[in-house]
């Protein structure tokens, strides 16, 4: 077993561990940091991959900035335990059965293709972020200056749903 | 060199317990957070895939992807203030307005 491959395992180890532990989690605190052990589990991977950039933003926008909202907004309304009714108990086990039908389907899928993966072109030089930018810059300026709209209207969106009524 | 397809599956099982906690969970902000999980899953095959191809263009659609969750948390958690302000619960099965 070569050294990345062990690297892998123990980061898919961790991003299904901190999986797992959103669900089995009853505190939402507790499933926002488990939820941030998958995502820093998961930029590890990106680094794995020769993705820097991507990794960077993971840890910063999402590490960072949505999951620092979350807890924000968690602590804002004073989440408590979650309550589970016989209800939501029976919902799990169709929900299980609906998840292993669909990992199933996934992995058959993957097995079939698995040639054809394999046997796309390794070009080895994956120019990182100088590619993105130019990428970014050039083929998807158009897409890249629409989310910045979006990002404009979310804001704005936001700010006109949590403010407080005038009486 | 780990193979694509061991990231592929990783990426298949961490979208489907994203599935399992939207199905299962009923605090909307976990349900809010298992959404970000399945995101998350589909980012890692995105990257794993451009990787494999050799091409960038994977990894700028997961910026993009970034940038829309973002977004998308800003807004759902406004929603979401909104309905505890209104409900004075977070419990989806006590939202049941339209229910008859």
């Amino acid at each position: 077993m070569t050294a990345p491959l062990v690297v892998f395992f123990v980061l898919a180890a961790l991003a299904v561990i901190g999986a797992v532990s959103l669900i089995l989690q009853k505190h939402p605190i507790h499933s926002a940091l488990s939820l941030i052990v998958v995502m820093v589990a998961l930029a590890g991977l990106y680094l794995l991959l020769g993705a820097e950039f991507v990794a960077a933003v993971q840890i910063i926008v999402y590490g960072g900035a949505i999951m620092v909202l979350f807890v924000f907004v968690i602590m804002l309304l004073n989440a408590g335990v979650e309550e589970h009714t016989n209800l939501s108990k029976m919902a799990g086990a169709p929900g299980l059965l609906l998840v292993v039908a669909l990992a199933g389907f996934v992995a058959a899928t993957i097995a079939k293709s698995a040639e054809s993966v394999h046997a796309a072109p390794q070009t080895g030089e994956l120019a990182s972020t100088l590619g993105i930018s130019n990428m970014i810059f050039k083929d998807f300026v158009y897409p890249f200056e629409l989310t910045s709209f979006l990002i404009l209207v979310a804001v704005l969106g936001a700010t006109v749903l949590a403010q407080r009524e005038k009486s | 060199m780990v193979p694509t397809n061991y990231y592929v599956i990783l990426s298949a099982i961490l979208f489907g317990l994203g599935v399992f906690a939207f199905i299962f969970k009923r605090n909307i902000i976990t349900i809010f957070m298992s959404i970000e999980l399945m995101l998350n899953a589909v980012n890692l095959a995105f990257v794993a895939f451009s990787q494999a191809l050799g091409k960038v263009d994977g990894q700028v659609f997961v910026l993009f992807v970034i940038v829309v969750a973002a977004a998308e948390a800003a807004v759902g958690l406004g929603i979401i203030i909104l309905i505890a302000r209104n409900r004075q619960t977070l419990n989806v099965e006590r939202v049941d307005l339209l229910k008859l």
